[in-house]
């Protein structure tokens, strides 16, 4: 394993009051969800619904993705597949070559950073440029987004206000977040204006009709793609519903869920491209239909990307979201990320408690903490597990099968703790770090209740 | 074999047996006593501004006021007084200049505060995402309680484009601090008539 969830939390943690704000604000945003969702009576029924929308998608999305090309190419759009990211970016690289497009602006795509375009672009000596505030900060400071819904969340406002003033001239040292947020209006407005291509995501994609439809606060998708002549939608092909009177249910649940709004700023539906303008779509499998066929791990396919399993996560939290380092971090990252690359993401079904909190706030009910403990097994029986963990493992399982050596240790651990504490409180110990060891008790249960039955 | 076969026969091979579609109940779902109290309630919650009116007058004066004070606007509503047909035409560029946009909407939601518009009713697609101010107006009786209805009442394919839009644009991406203003309308003032 390249790097581990592990070592990379360790460097976020080391600013202890910024770990602290991080924590407490995401905290924030899942109480202002709560707040939201406890506003509607129908909450969980929506849940249900939504739940069930999603399984019927999946179960018939053959016959849907064949609905939807055919109404959205009778519309005028013009439907390409991409089996997997390279053919993803050189589907856009093609129409942008076509057409001898310079001025790129990009909205809000989690399926673009999992493809890695701006980088395969880059490499062509193509520019993009990202317009969602979050996004064009990070893209500023070379950085992916830390969060698929809040992707400069990792960074305070004195970060911001630094990186302004080097690329945008901003005033040194004003961390007004009204003053950064006008002058970034300000730059993409320019950006917006002179766009000669559009790239955007998808939010939800609607068999019936061939339309889809795309959720910004900011109006950042919509300046972008009502501006230049050519427009990409990329959709991971998962984001299919089969009606539009489905799009009541999931607009209802995505914006609650993820920040506490009631609804998005912006929910805006195309269908046609406008006279005179081209509009792609680009449906992507990349490993989505294997994922489709694991039995054990297909529904995270029922995904709709709110973020609310980031935001209630106690590990997420804490250890920030490049440390999952992957497109989509967090719970849900962590179950979709094994099956891109079990290898290289074989730590990250590991990164959890498994307390279960992402599968309570799941607006599609995707039973997150469930899959993160099977992705444990299935990467543990694949063998990419560190020898370290395995032979740790071993050993438990030889010690808890094996009553009378179990009681041997507690004994003789409880005696040292006693003794020596010296020999459990100190930084070989992994248990030691950040943490107080417990006060070890004079005997076990075994020997308490052995004594107290007789009595 | 394309990439479209091949991935249509890989998820016809891989989707599990066939799963029943849910009866979606409007009944069960939430009803206000006031419909547009509550609308105003969210927007306002969202920096959104409602104004209750009896007819157009308000909005005529206002409209006619902003051209004799050489206020770039684009009106879109036929009943307001003359609509500036040529916005259909303007470029991002020229339109980027415009103060305010007057655009009538479909449907109001009472849950959500958000407003549906149909492209017909922009004109051009951009204008009220463009425009720093953006006034929308819709009939009282217009205003549904919660989504569902909303999508009873409208048609979303009907034409090329159509939008809900609840309030101004914003953004919190810094700090979680909420900022008025990010791209779009700088401010949103919705206008119900009784």
């Amino acid at each position: 394993m390249a790097v581990k969830h592990a070592e990379l939390a360790e460097k976020f943690i080391a600013d202890e009051p910024r770990t602290n704000w991080h924590d407490e604000t995401l905290w924030f945003v899942r109480e202002k969800r709560d707040k939201a969702a406890h506003g509607l009576p129908e909450w969980e029924q929506l849940r249900e619904w939504g739940s069930q929308i999603k399984n019927n998608t999946l179960s018939n999305l053959s016959n849907y993705l064949k609905e939807f090309e055919e109404k959205a190419t009778a519309n005028g759009i013009k439907v390409h597949w991409a089996s997997d990211a390279q053919e993803h970016n050189e589907i856009i690289h093609k129409i942008i070559q076509k057409h001898g497009i310079q001025k790129i602006v990009k909205s809000k795509s989690m399926l673009t950073e999992e493809c890695h375009l701006n980088e395969f672009l880059q490499h062509k000596g193509i520019e993009v440029v990202d317009t969602d505030l979050g996004e064009r900060i990070v893209q500023f400071r070379k950085e992916p987004p830390s969060h698929i819904v809040l992707p400069a969340i990792h960074l305070k406002k004195e970060d911001v206000s630094a990186t302004f003033h080097e690329h945008l001239q901003t005033e040194k040292g004003n961390n007004d977040p009204q003053y950064l947020t006008e002058a970034a209006r300000q730059h993409l407005r320019n950006k917006f204006v002179e766009s000669q291509l559009a790239i955007t995501g998808v939010n939800f994609a609607i068999a019936e009709t061939g339309g889809f439809v795309v959720c910004t606060n900011e109006g950042n998708a919509d300046m972008g793609a009502h501006t230049a002549p050519v427009h990409i939608a990329c959709m991971g092909f998962e984001k299919l519903i089969p009606k539009a009177a489905h799009l009541s249910v999931f607009l209802r649940l995505l914006a609650r869920s993820a920040t506490g709004q009631p609804i998005t700023t912006y929910s805006s539906h195309f269908n046609k491209p406008r006279s005179n303008q081209e509009m792609h779509l680009v449906i992507v499998d990349n490993g989505r239909s294997k994922q489709l066929g694991r039995e054990d791990f297909r529904n995270s396919l029922k995904c709709i990307r709110c973020a609310a399993c980031f935001n209630t996560c106690p590990v997420y939290r804490r250890s920030g979201g490049h440390s999952y380092h992957t497109a989509v971090a967090g719970p849900i990252g962590s179950i979709l990320n094994p099956n891109l690359d079990m290898k290289a993401n074989a730590d990250l079904p590991f990164a959890s408690t498994l307390c279960g909190s992402c599968t309570n706030v799941c607006p599609v009910k995707i039973n997150i903490h469930e899959q993160l403990w099977k992705w444990r097994q299935v990467i543990v029986a694949e063998g990419y597990v560190a020898t370290s963990k395995k032979i740790s493992m071993l050993g438990m399982r030889f010690v808890f099968s094996n009553p009378k050596i179990y009681r041997l240790i507690g004994k003789t651990g409880r005696g040292i703790m006693h003794l020596f504490p010296f020999m459990i409180n100190n930084k070989l110990n992994v248990w030691f770090k950040q943490r107080e060891m417990p006060e070890a008790p004079k005997d076990s249960f075994r020997d308490w209740y052995l004594k107290n039955r007789k009595n | 074999m394309s990439a479209r076969e091949n991935i249509l026969k890989a998820i016809a091979m891989n989707q599990p047996k066939l799963a029943e579609l849910p009866v979606i109940d409007i009944g069960s779902t939430i009803h206000y006593e006031d419909s547009y109290a509550q609308f105003r309630t969210v927007l306002e919650s969202i920096g959104g501004k409602v104004e209750l009116i009896s007819d157009l007058t308000v909005l005529k004066d206002q409209l006619i006021s902003d051209r004799l004070n050489g206020k770039f606007v684009v009106n879109t509503i036929e009943t307001l007084g003359e609509v500036d047909q040529k916005a259909a035409f303007l470029s991002a560029f020229e339109l980027e200049k415009v103060e305010k946009g007057y655009v009538q909407g479909t449907v109001g939601v009472a849950e959500n505060g958000a407003v549906w518009i149909y492209e017909s009713q922009m004109i051009n697609r951009l204008v009220p995402f463009i425009c720093q101010h953006l006034i929308l107006v819709i009939e009282k009786k217009n205003i549904v309680d919660n989504l569902h209805q909303a999508y009873e009442k409208i048609d979303v394919s009907k034409e090329g484009f159509g939008v809900f839009i609840a309030g101004p644009s914003k953004t919190a991406d810094i700090e979680q601090s909420l900022v008025i203003g990010a791209h779009g309308a700088r401010s949103a003032t919705i206008y119900v008539i009784e």
